[in-house]
């Protein structure tokens, strides 16, 4: 059994399977304007929630929102359910793809047994469809994959309840009615308000510009309070998040540029396909910062203090993140 | 980033896959470009592979020296902690903390030891004969 589903590599999974879900109910966007749309775009640095021993810096917003935020603004009505018991999450499964529905999960890469293993770490906010069943192996469309995928019952019930930071708990979602039409402008500019108004104004030093700033403060004292080994793995875990697979680069900033000069066509707004323009300059930098984090991993760092400099460089990019959202927080509802 | 510079610094971490990235045509305009990789970020990959591995070899040895136990090697091994591990087992952090240990973990029932065993996807026995692979 395997339904009419569409897959289509992304760069992100959750933009991901959110589009192509959208798609099979006839509403067609791109990644960007998923993404967008979810304000996808954000900054958090948390140094009491650690991985692998390791404080967490993300680029995005919490698991689950940019798929919950797009569906919203485009009039999807959706549901979602956990399971305590994984015999039911299954079934469960097997009863929508009968009903013709394209069911869209949670799971853990870890055990993910075609995920490139370099990547697999214990990490749960992974998304995937299932869109059909032949004997014991379900289809899979991970659109972190170029071609979709398959796995076998016992494979996807062990992803289903991976364990640890984020549990899925056999959390899936569908669809359970499309809207008719869609008023994109409205959604496009719902969608930049919002993360406009989270990367500037939520009160918690840890998160937005601040974030930034904040985490450039932090990065001048790793060496004396970490030493240099530690200081080096904190640093990396920065980039490995920037530039982790799904990011589309730059931690997600081309994404989020490559959305606004769409907005702008839709919106008939020029001013922010000159926004576009300054984003991918500030994911440029983002991206230099990477590129002297490996330096200094690498100890090859012609800097005196590298530890100040790529700080300095945040504390530029923070500034003009800030300018850019600074413009597009008044935008004029359409 | 423009589309001619999307990096292409194969170190395999893509394993024959490759990535879609964002970068801007001779027009100015965003498309998608395959990649499969970038040579700062294999960088940083490798290094936290490195850490990993340094560690589990250190667990390695306390195991051969009789003060950590197989389990330990095997957390290690799987990139967990205490809690992850806690949670696969279905047994309190408190009481895994002290199966890590040669002592706590010569105390173990075949029960026990088959949680532990199918947490790891390895066999009662090897675990039983503290094969480290």
């Amino acid at each position: 059994m395997q339904l009419d589903f569409k897959h289509k590599q992304s760069a992100h999974c959750e933009n991901g399977v959110s589009s192509n879900l959208f798609a099979y109910y006839g509403i067609k966007l791109s990644e960007p304007m998923i993404f967008g749309i979810g304000s996808g775009l954000f900054f958090s640095y948390l140094p009491f929630l650690k991985v692998n021993h390791i404080p967490v810096t993300s680029f995005r917003p919490l698991p689950g929102m940019i798929f919950k935020r797009a569906a919203r603004r485009l009039g999807f009505k959706m549901e979602k359910k956990r399971f305590s018991n994984p015999n039911q999450a299954m079934s469960e499964l097997d009863e929508k793809l009968k009903e013709g529905i394209p069911v869209g999960m949670l799971v853990g890469v870890y055990n993910l047994t075609y995920f490139p293993k370099p990547y697999r770490f214990h990490f749960n906010a992974h998304n995937l469809v299932v869109y059909g069943k032949e004997k014991d192996n379900y289809l899979i469309s991970d659109p972190i994959m170029e071609t979709p995928t398959s796995l076998t019952s016992k494979e996807l019930r062990k992803v289903r309840y991976a364990k640890g930071v984020f549990a899925p708990k056999g959390h899936m979602y569908w669809t359970v009615k499309a809207p008719q039409e869609i008023d994109l402008a409205k959604a496009i500019t719902q969608g930049i308000k919002q993360t406009a108004k989270d990367m500037l104004t939520i009160p918690i030093p840890l998160v937005g510009v601040k974030g930034i700033k904040y985490l450039a403060k932090q990065l001048r004292k790793y060496p004396k309070k970490l030493g240099n080994r530690k200081a080096s793995q904190y640093l990396g875990q920065i980039v490995r998040s920037q530039e982790e697979i799904g990011t589309g680069g730059a931690g997600f900033r081309y994404i989020y540029a490559a959305f606004l000069q769409e907005a702008s066509d839709i919106l008939k707004q020029p001013f922010l396909r000159d926004l576009s323009v300054e984003m991918t300059a500030i994911g440029d930098l983002w991206r230099d910062f990477a590129v002297e984090t490996a330096r200094i991993i690498k100890k090859r760092s012609e800097v005196e203090n590298p530890y100040d400099g790529v700080a300095d460089m945040l504390v530029v990019i923070a500034e003009k993140e800030k300018q850019i959202f600074q413009k597009l927080i008044i935008l004029k509802d359409a | 980033m423009k589309k001619e510079d999307v990096p292409q610094d194969d170190a395999n971490m893509m394993e024959g896959s490759r990535e879609s990235c964002y970068a801007v045509d001779e027009n100015g305009n965003y498309t998608t470009v395959k990649s499969v990789g970038w040579e700062p970020k294999n960088i940083v990959m490798q290094d936290a592979w490195d850490t990993v591995n340094e560690r589990i070899e250190e667990v390695k040895q306390l195991v051969i020296d009789g003060e950590l136990s197989p389990i330990a090697y095997y957390m290690e091994k799987n990139l967990m902690d205490t809690k992850i591990l806690a949670s696969y087992v279905g047994i309190w952090r408190f009481i895994v903390k002290k199966h890590l240990k040669m002592k706590g973990f010569t105390k173990l029932t075949d029960k026990v030891l088959n949680k532990y065993a199918d947490t790891f996807d390895i066999t009662l026995e090897t675990l039983k004969n503290k094969e480290l692979k």
